[in-house]
Order: structure tokens, then sequence, then C-alpha cells
């Protein structure tokens, strides 16, 4: 039953060999072992599990392995540039946008995503965005502020 | 999720047969609503044949004087297009309200049709603005396309492939979504077309409906008033514990009245 | 103080492997050859077990093992045991059920675990776990507390009569009758505080690992306290000596309350991992976590105030039903009296107090502390009814609470509930909070949201709170089975860097901060110098763990304990150094100075000196600069503070919003301002959770839990909440070393309330005059047309 896919991940091919009803983030967490990526729920709420597929956030907890054959998949071990910060992290460290951790990465994905489509986005914006992504931590104040200062940062602002 | 076979034809052909030929297949488009199923374990295809690699099922075109949406088009992309905007706002609103992003990057027109989930949004906009539901083998008016609960006109092997809506004079879409899964307790799509008002209720009800009170209500006078007093009786409505029937008939009226004033 | 040190907004240390993928979660953990656990859960509420057939499963693809109750059994594994003793009026001791590991012959509550199955991989497991055949018998369950002691309802415990776990009281009645008889004026309440699930968003998970050749067990396990639970799972259920025993709480996702418990499944993989001679693991779905964490509040409630003409307090009586779940799960006995009838004065002066709670086995998930622990249910019903007084007898609610608040010079202030609260200034958190929210405007704002058809309402709530858990004679007394002290201990290493150990655990609190800044501050070293070590039974001392806001209150003092001795040590060796007499070398910016000279020795230098001691009083001190420290408290710790909530409500629809949150708390001294607003931040909207969206529903009859995801199970997201304004106002603890008292409940123990006062504030105009926890659209619509709720 088992099937090979590939796919790119952070900038890197990989393949595997994966049962169809391998989902994505298990491939990502269990194959390629970037456990980064999380799964905090099984009905598609949560997004601890967001990484980028094309460009796009998805939810990787509903999503086969094998639907992402042959896609460029970024996962939050691929934002920063070696040491360097992603601007979207560091604006989560420097304004306190988490604290458990656990769905920071599906948090900074998803905020990665926003800023790219939208320049500038407001609380309001930034707060309806955030519709896939729970946190149980921060009651969300200080991860807007983030998301806010760090899509500046994405466009050269400070 | 049990184990399945699967298949990523690149037609609409090779996927009717693949679907067809196998003793359970499933027809996976966004998989937004099937994947979260196969985890629960609540469905078990032998096969899954998925969509996602059929050029010919994507994309937004206007044609004449309705917009034709490909099956496979993500609810992102009819929620940014331009062509959607300019010409029906209100199914560009709808579709940038669905889910949250993630969803709407996967998520699908035809998939969410095809599905018919009591509370979903796209069968308002389908019965509200009479659409058209293109499939593999005919052409079905959006009225005929939902039979009930998960249960829809299609045949075995039939694939949606693109979704019909004329232009209407001015539409909106409000929806009241359950606090907790953010799907639609009540939605309700209302347009002002060339042949007539309808208004199409979502989350309600087993199925998407017509109210047909208010569209002879509005086609009178199209203004929030004309339905505000319009009382929406309970029977037959969906209860749970996020809302009983009376609730849910009550806020018909009043996801009505917002929009009929927000209509543009 | 060096940069960094104490009060400074220290940007955290632990976010760089956290915002990069590079935190280390029990299930991000893989051990060689390890294989997977799923647990087989009753799908019903209340059953005998006939017989349960494993022999399908046993022969499934990948499957290594089936276990089940008789199994554990016959390895004579204990049960999970209940960490606090609770009396009874009559003296007696409360009825304390078995716990098994796997059940033993009946099932109490949806979510029992059942057999565990042991295969290759997790899909494995569970495809073998279809193929269990149990025989169930079902028996009717009872789901509601107030409906389990009526007669003739289901007994869930032979032992319980009545299903009644104990039936507790504190303070006299009689003293209070008599109060009440003066009263000019009695206020009179009914309240559920809704079950609450608490959802830290990591799932639990644990992986149990034998070592064949040291006979020595390993438990990675999602736990806010590893200490206990070795003690716990080696003492009473695997009987292993803790030597042999080791714990590991890695990076943790949160826990509210919910990860201090010791848990099955921790014994189970523990045990089965010497079974089947390989390391397990298991880690729970979401679905299964709203069916086997424990959850939170489910208290029914009757209060009455006396008060005499001019609004002063004369007395409270409060009675309480608290719903405890199927059995007993680590702490809860201790969570619906010590931590909740003490807290009944809240911030005021009431003389009298009685309360008598009660606690009551039900067919649900059992029920122990979630964020606050028995103090938000206190702090719901003491504001709930206050502000209910301050309505019916015209007056200003937040003039009412000042007119009881105890005296800014009454400190320490005797409680009539057994608490001695040490500091305190109620008058000023308030002034802060009405200030920043603009209380005297809101009038104004009123009118405005009328006129856009929104009703809109303001709600306060004053809070105290007792943290820093525990004086260990005291809670000793009080029934708990363990010593509430913490230890930390202070690594110097030979160049001058510091490694600290403490028993607490942190999963978001950020302790590798702020605890390294008590160091820089203490020390003079940088914090980028300190590594913080915690959730490791092998390299910690001892510790009871995070919880109740004890970190730094309890772990903070013992940190400082064993600061101390390095200093006095570091002394030593300075003196020796310098040639000077030891009573004349002070500590002071990182140097050991000869008083009135300038003649010193950096941090560094003495530390290398102890490590390498050449010229060294190795006659009376010896080599290194290592030194441990246990700390238990003199005292609870009292945090406090004023919260005040705005909301709109739309008539037409029910839906409320919060468009404004003010909070002005008082946690004694801050070591990093920006975590602590983080903690007020994130327990407010637990707070506001609980007061509009979040509730745990059971059906009554099937004992189904009808909010068993997040598609039912309303969360608090981004779009539910408003950026809040948030301060602080200072008086310092006077017991412990740092003057701190600890912020991590107080958000969600004021919010509840303050918001629920906003709503009815906002209705009160159309003669509302209560409305129950959470206010859902629903339910506030039916309050505006008169309709009684359908639910």
């Amino acid at each position: 039953m088992a099937t090979t896919v590939s796919m790119t991940v952070n900038g890197k091919t990989v393949s595997g060999s994966v049962e169809p009803r391998t989902l994505l983030v298990q491939f990502l967490r269990e194959h390629l072992g970037l456990t980064g990526t999380h799964v905090g729920c099984d009905t598609s709420q949560c997004g601890a599990c967001v990484v980028h597929v094309d460009g796009n956030s998805v939810k990787s907890c509903t999503m086969l392995a094998v639907q992402a054959d042959g896609a460029q998949v970024t996962t939050i071990e691929g934002l920063a540039k070696g040491d360097q910060l992603h601007p979207m992290q560091a604006a989560f460290r420097e304004h306190h946008g988490l604290q458990c951790g656990f769905c920071t990465p599906g948090m900074v994905m998803s905020a990665v995503d926003l800023a790219n489509k939208v320049k500038n986005p407001s609380e309001e914006q930034i707060r309806h965005w955030l519709e896939g992504n729970l946190c149980r931590c921060t009651g969300y104040h200080n991860i807007v502020k983030a998301i806010k200062a760090g899509a500046t940062a994405m466009q050269g602002g400070k | 999720m049990y184990n399945f076979n699967y298949h990523k034809p690149s037609s609409v052909a090779d996927a009717a047969k693949a679907v067809q030929s196998a003793p359970e297949g499933k027809l996976v488009a966004g998989g937004m609503t099937l994947i979260p199923t196969l985890k629960q374990r609540l469905a078990k295809p032998s096969d899954l044949v998925d969509l996602g690699k059929i050029a010919e099922l994507k994309g937004i075109k206007k044609d004449g004087n309705s917009i034709v949406i490909g099956a496979m088009t993500r609810h992102a992309e009819v929620a940014s297009s331009d062509v959607v905007k300019s010409a029906i706002p209100a199914l560009a609103a709808l579709a940038g309200g669905i889910g949250d992003p993630a969803v709407r990057n996967r998520g699908t027109i035809g998939g969410s049709i095809a599905n018919n989930d009591p509370a979903a949004d796209y069968p308002s906009a389908v019965v509200g603005l009479g659409a058209t539901v293109v499939t593999n083998k005919r052409k079905i008016a959006g009225d005929d396309f939902f039979k009930g609960m998960f249960e829809t006109a299609l045949e075995p092997g039939e694939i949606v492939t693109a979704v019909q809506f004329p232009i209407p004079e001015k539409a909106a879409y409000s929806k009241f979504p359950n606090p907790a899964s953010r799907y639609a307790i009540v939605g309700v799509f209302v347009a002002k077309t060339g042949s007539g008002v309808r208004v199409a209720v979502t989350g309600a009800g087993s199925s998407v409906f017509r109210q047909k009170e208010m569209e002879a209500a509005l086609g009178k006078s199209f203004a929030p008033d004309a339905v505000a007093n319009v009382k929406v009786s309970p029977s037959g409505l969906n209860a749970d514990i996020h809302a009983s029937a009376e609730y849910r008939a009550h806020l018909v009226t009043v996801m009505a009245k917002r929009a009929v004033a927000a209509a543009k | 103080m060096s940069d960094g040190g104490i009060g400074a907004s220290v940007r955290r240390k632990e976010d760089a492997r956290f915002l990069t993928g590079r935190g280390t979660y029990t299930d991000d953990i893989n051990r060689p050859g390890q294989l997977y656990v799923y647990i087989l859960r009753s799908p019903h509420a209340h059953a005998e077990i006939g017989s349960i057939d494993a022999s399908k499963a046993k022969k499934a693809p990948g499957v290594v093992a089936v276990f089940t109750g008789a199994d554990l059994a016959a390895d004579n594994v204990g049960g999970l045991p209940c960490g606090w003793l609770v009396k009874s009026k009559d003296g007696s001791p409360m009825i304390e059920p078995p716990h098994p590991v796997l059940a033993q012959g009946r099932v109490r509550h949806v979510g029992d675990p059942v057999a565990a199955v042991i295969a290759e991989s997790r899909e494995q497991a569970k495809d073998a776990a279809e193929q269990i055949n149990v025989a169930y018998k079902t028996l009717p369950a009872v789901i509601e507390a107030v409906d389990a002691i009526k007669p003739g309802k289901p007994q869930i415990w032979d032992a319980a009569k009545g299903n009644v776990c104990f039936d507790w009281h504190i303070g006299d009645p009689a003293v209070v009758d008599a109060a009440f008889k003066k009263a000019a004026h009695v206020t009179k309440i009914d309240i559920v505080n809704n079950r609450l699930v608490p959802n830290a968003m990591e799932p639990r998970a644990a992986i149990g690992e034998y070592d064949r050749g040291t006979g020595e067990y390993t438990l990675y396990t999602t736990s806010q306290n590893p200490h206990v639970i070795r003690l716990l799972m080696g003492a009473f259920v695997l009987h292993l000596p803790e030597h042999k025993l080791k714990v590991v709480a890695p990076d943790v996702g949160g826990g509210f309350g919910s990860k201090i418990y010791h848990y099955a499944e921790e014994a189970l993989v523990t045990w089965a991992s010497a079974k089947v001679g390989k390391p397990l693991k298991w880690t729970a779905e979401r679905s299964e976590s709203f069916i086997s964490d424990a959850q939170g509040r489910d208290h029914v409630t009757h209060a009455e105030l006396a008060l005499d003409k001019d609004g002063k307090f004369l007395a409270l009586k409060v009675s309480t039903v608290a719903n405890l779940g199927g059995y007993l799960s680590t702490f809860a006995p201790a969570i619906p009296t010590y931590l909740y009838a003490t807290l009944l004065a809240g911030t005021y002066t009431t003389p009298v107090i009685y309360c008598e709670v009660k606690a009551v086995f039900t067919n649900t998930v059992p029920v122990d502390a979630y964020r606050g622990a028995g103090r938000p249910e206190a702090t719901y019903v003491v504001e709930r009814i206050v502000e209910m007084a301050a309505h019916e007898m015209k007056m200003d609610p937040a003039e009412l609470r000042r007119r009881n608040f105890i005296p800014k010079d009454a400190y320490p202030y005797q409680t009539p509930v057994a608490l001695q609260y040490d500091s305190g200034d109620y008058f000023s958190t308030l002034d802060m909070a009405t200030k920043a929210a603009d209380y005297a405007g809101f009038a104004k704002r009123r009118e405005e949201a009328a006129k856009r058809g929104k009703l809109r309402g303001i709600g306060i709530a004053t809070y105290i709170e007792a943290c820093g858990i525990a004086p260990s004679a005291v809670a000793g007394a009080l029934g708990a089975r363990a010593g509430l002290y913490e230890c930390a201990e202070v690594r110097v290493h030979p160049t001058g860097s510091v490694t600290v150990f403490t028993g607490t655990h942190s999963h978001g609190q950020g302790h590798e901060t702020t605890f390294a800044q008590v160091i820089a501050d203490r020390l003079g070293v940088p914090v980028e110098n300190v590594e913080v070590v915690h959730g490791d039974t092998s390299k910690i001392p001892f510790g009871m763990g995070t919880y109740g806001s004890r970190s730094i209150a309890v772990g903070g003092s013992a940190l400082i304990k064993a600061i101390d001795k390095i200093v006095n040590k570091g002394k030593k060796i300075a003196a020796h150094l310098l040639e000077a007499s030891e009573a004349d070398i002070e500590f002071k910016d990182g140097k050991f100075t000869v008083v009135g000279t300038d003649k010193s020795k950096a941090f560094g230098e003495v530390a290398f000196a102890a490590y390498v001691p050449h010229n060294y009083p190795i006659e009376t001190v010896e080599p290194g600069l290592d030194e441990t420290a246990f700390y238990d408290p003199k005292n609870f710790t009292f945090p406090s503070g004023a919260h005040i909530a705005e909301v709109e409500v739309d008539k037409e629809t029910g839906a409320v919003q919060i468009v404004r949150f003010t909070a002005a708390d008082d946690f004694g001294r801050i070591i990093n301002p920006l975590i602590v607003e983080g903690q007020v931040h994130g327990g407010l909207v637990q707070g506001i959770g609980q007061a509009l969206y979040e509730n745990a529903v059971y059906d009554g009859k099937s004992g189904q839990l009808l909010t068993g995801s997040y598609m039912d199970y309303c969360m608090p997201r981004a779009d539910n909440v408003p950026t809040f304004s948030v301060g602080t106002h200072t008086t310092l603890c006077t017991h412990n070393p740092l003057g701190v008292k600890g912020c991590g409940e107080a958000g969600a123990i004021g919010a509840p309330a303050a918001v629920m006062n906003a709503v009815v504030n906002a209705l009160a105009p159309l003669g509302i005059k209560d409305l129950p926890m959470p206010a859902t659209p629903e339910r506030v619509w039916r309050a505006l047309h008169g309709q009684k709720a359908a639910h």
C-alpha cells in the first residue's frame, strides 16, 4: 500500500515511502523529523500545524502527504536564515507573543501568510485572520501586537 | 484513519472512471470536510480519487452575464478574485468568510456544494443567486441540486465541474456563526435579480432552503423593513446545544434584514 | 544590579527554540525501538464490564500486546492515589474509592480507560483496538451533582452513600445566623459555576522506557511537577523506588492545572515498557483530551449576604454542591474546600462567614484544579452577590466595595475563614482601574451605544487569591499528604557562569528568563550566562512543581536562600584571598569588597578559586561553589486586584462583545513586567472564556460529552477579545525574601465576575438581575425576551 512521495521542504528535495492515509504533518514530524509543526487538535481548528504549501498557509493535519507530492513546503524550521530570525519570529520574541510555544509555529506561519497578502494589516484584520489559530496562553494581546510589528518589519520598516 | 488506495487523475473522465470502478470510491476536492471525517474514522472509502491535479476544474471567468467558477477553485481565490469582487461582491465576501484562512486555501467550491453540509455557506449562494451547477454529465439548476442533509442530486460517478452564477443587481450574505465551530448557525443570502428576489437560508434547516415569504415581501419593497416583521416558523429547523429552533427562526429574520441592508 | 535584573522586561531566553521549531515537547521525543500505545476507552458513562475479548486484536498486524485491568491487577499495580484528605462535618474521612489505571469491572465515565493496545504504529494500534470486544452491561448514569444527591439516583460507589464524597464546612452557622438577624438587607443569589475543559494546546503525552541493564525506568511526560509524579507513581502505583525511576517533563505546552495530576497513561506506559521490553509512546488526540484530562469548576451554589442599612457587610452564608466526577483526581478534594471557602472574605471585612460544601461523585470526567482552582469560584460568588446587593440597595457598586474593603492599615488581617492576609491595598487598585477604564465617563458611552442599537454595560470585580502554596504544616493540618515547599540548587561553574536547578516547572511562564534575572540581580552574572534547568528528576534535587502561582513565591524564595548560601561561602573565600576578616567583606554589584577599601575580588575570581583552590582556606571551607536550599513558605501570598469589563450586547441576536477590559493588579514585587503582563492577558481570556463561551455540556441521560471537540467547545479566539489595559500597584509580600506574590491565575479569577457583572448591567434596564455563565447569544436573547432557557 505504501507509495512514494517527494516534495521540496524548506528548500530541500525530500522523498519518502508513506501509506496514502499518512497526513502531511505526520510525514513532516515522523518521516522528516521536523517536529516544529505541532498537532493540537483533530478537527482542523487549532492551527498548531499550519505550514505553507506552494506559498499559502494550510493545516498540515488536514492534508494527506500524497496530496503534497511535488509541492513546495515551508515549515517553521525553514523560516529563519541560519541564526537570523525571520522578522516575524523576531517580532514575536520582542513583543512576548508566545508563552508555552506550542501554538507558536502555526501562529507564526499564519502571520507570515497574512503579511505576505495584506500590507500593514489592521488589528481587526489580524484578529480576524487568526480565526484558525488557537492560543491558550497569551490571550492573543501580544500576538496581535507582534504580528503588527512583524508585518511592518517584513516590508523593511521598523 | 482507515487505509485506502489513492488516485490522482489528470482529467475529469479519468476521475469518473476511477471513482466508479472502486468498490467504495470517494472523490476528494479540498478535503476540508472529508479528511477530518476520515480521521475520526467515520468513513471508510476503499479508494480516494483526488481532483487536485485536474487543470480543467480550476479558474474563474466572466461569461456574458454570469460568473463561472471551476469546481476546484479555492475559497481564497474566489474571495480575492477581482472578477468576482466587481460582479458579485457578496459572493467574494461569502467565500472570504468560510472557515479560516488555511481552510480557504484548500477548500473548494465544488467540494463544498457536493458535500452539502447543512451549515456550509456556499449552498446559500448557489440557491440565492439561482446558479447552475455544471457536472461532467449535465447542468443542474441550483434549486434542484441540494436534496437534504449531505445529499445532492449528483449521481454515482457524476462530478461537479463548475458553478455558473448569474450576476444579480445586488446581493449580500449575512451569517451568524456558531461561536465554537464558526460554521453558520444561520446564514442568509439575499439577491435582487432581474427575475425577482431570492432569499436562501443555510444553517437553519437540514439543507439550504428558500424563504418565499421574504422573497415576496422584498419583491414589493427591497428594504430591511420589508422582512423585519416576517416571522419564520421554528418547525423543522435544526436545534442543538448552541441554538434552539426558535432562536434559529428568529435569527433568519435578523440575518435577512441585515443582508438586505448590506446588499450591493 | 546587573542589566536584566529584577524589574527589567528581559526578552525570553526560551523563545529562541520555540520560535524556530526546536522546542522538545514529549511527542517530539522518539526512543529507539519505540512502540505506540492506544487506549481503548469506555463509550458509556456507567456500565459493568462483563468480559473483554482481545484475542482478535492480539493477532492484528503490528500488535505486540494488549493489556486490560486484569493484567495490572495480576502484577499488583496500585490505583492512582489522591493527595488530599478532607473530613466531613462529623469528622469522618472522605470516601476515597479506588482509581484503577485500567477499569476493573466497572466504568464510571465516558473515556474511562479500559484496555491498552501496543503496536508498531499508532494507526495499527487504533485499527486493532476496534477488534477488542468489550461486553458492557450499561447502568443508568447521573451527571449533575445536584441530581446525584437526590434519593433513588444511580450509585457510583457503594461506599459513597447518596454519591457524597464528603460534606464539609467552615465557620459557625449559629454565629452567622445571629448576624443575619440584625441585617437591614439580605441579598440572595443562586449560581452555577460552569464546568470547563482546561485545553492546554499541547495534548497530554507519555513515553515509558525500561532499561534492562540497569533496571531503571524513565517516564517522559507532559507534567507540571515531575517529582510529584515520581513520588505518586513510584510509591503508590508501581512500587518503584525513586532511585530507579526518572521522570522527565521536557517542554510542556501549557498546563493550567490539568497537567498537575498523576494520570493512568503515565503509569501504564511505564509499567508496560518493562512488560514488552520496548519504549512506549502514548499521545492523546484532542478528542481524547476532552474525556481524559481533569476538568475544572462545576459548582452549584446558593449564597446570602447580610448588610446593614449603610451597606456594611455583616455576614455571608454559602452552600455549595461541587461535582468531583467519577473518581478522585489527585488534588480534587482541596479545590472546593480549602482553596474555595477560605477565599470567601475576598477583599472585604465581612466579619462572619459560614460555608458548607457537599462534594459529589457523578458519571463525568474527574474534576480538579483549573487555573485559579477554587478561587475563581469564590470570587464569582462574592463579586456577583456584592454587585447584586449594590443594585438592590441602589448604591454605586464601586462605592459599596470601597465601604467594605479591608482598611490599608489593618494588615496583617485575620479573615473569619482561616487566612491571614499579610499585605494589600484594594483601594488603590480599584482607583487605578476606575481611572484607566474611565468609569466616570461610562454613562456617555452607554448613551452613544444605545444610538447604535447596542446595550452597553460595565462591571467591576475585585479579587483576592491565596497563592504561593503552601506552608507545609498548615497544608498538612488541612489534609495535604505532601509537603509543599520548594527546592533550588545554584551551581556556580569555575568560570563564573551559573546553572540553576529548580523544582518548579515552566510550561509557558518563562522561568528560564525570570529565574536567571534573579541570579543576575543578586550575583551580578549576566542573564545570558545563566542556565535554568527544570523538569528532570535526575538533575534536580527535589521539587513540588508549578501551580497555584507558586513558582516565584516559593521556588524563587528557595533560589534566594541558595544564592545567600553562595554569597556567604564566597565571602569566606574572598576574605582569604583579600587577607581580610570575613565580617568585613560585603558583596555588591558582583564584587566581594573589603568594606571601606578598594580591595575587591570579582564574583568570577572567587568562583574560580573555589574550583582551583591553590590559595584557599581549605581547612575551613570546602572547595566548589554549589549550594542547594529548600524553602517552606511561612504563609500564603495574597495577590489582589480590580478588573473592569465593558460589554456591548446586540439586542437582536443576544451576542455579547467585550469592548474594553481594564485590570489593575497587586502582585507584589515584579521580576519581569513583560512576562507578568502576558500572564494577566492569558488569564483574562480564560476568564472571559468562562463568562461568555466555554461550557462542558454532558448529555443528561447518556453522559456523552456534547462539547467534546473544538467544533462544540467554544475556545475564545483572537476576534472574541479586545486589547487589554493592564497595570499594577505594588504592596510587597511581607514574609518572603523577594516580596513577591504571584500572578499566574489573577486574570482567570477576576474576569468572570467582571464580565458577568457587565452583562447583567447592560441588561439591567430591561429588568434582568442575573444570568448564568456562559452568557451565550441564545441565553441573552432569551433573557431579553423574557423566555426561559431551552437548555
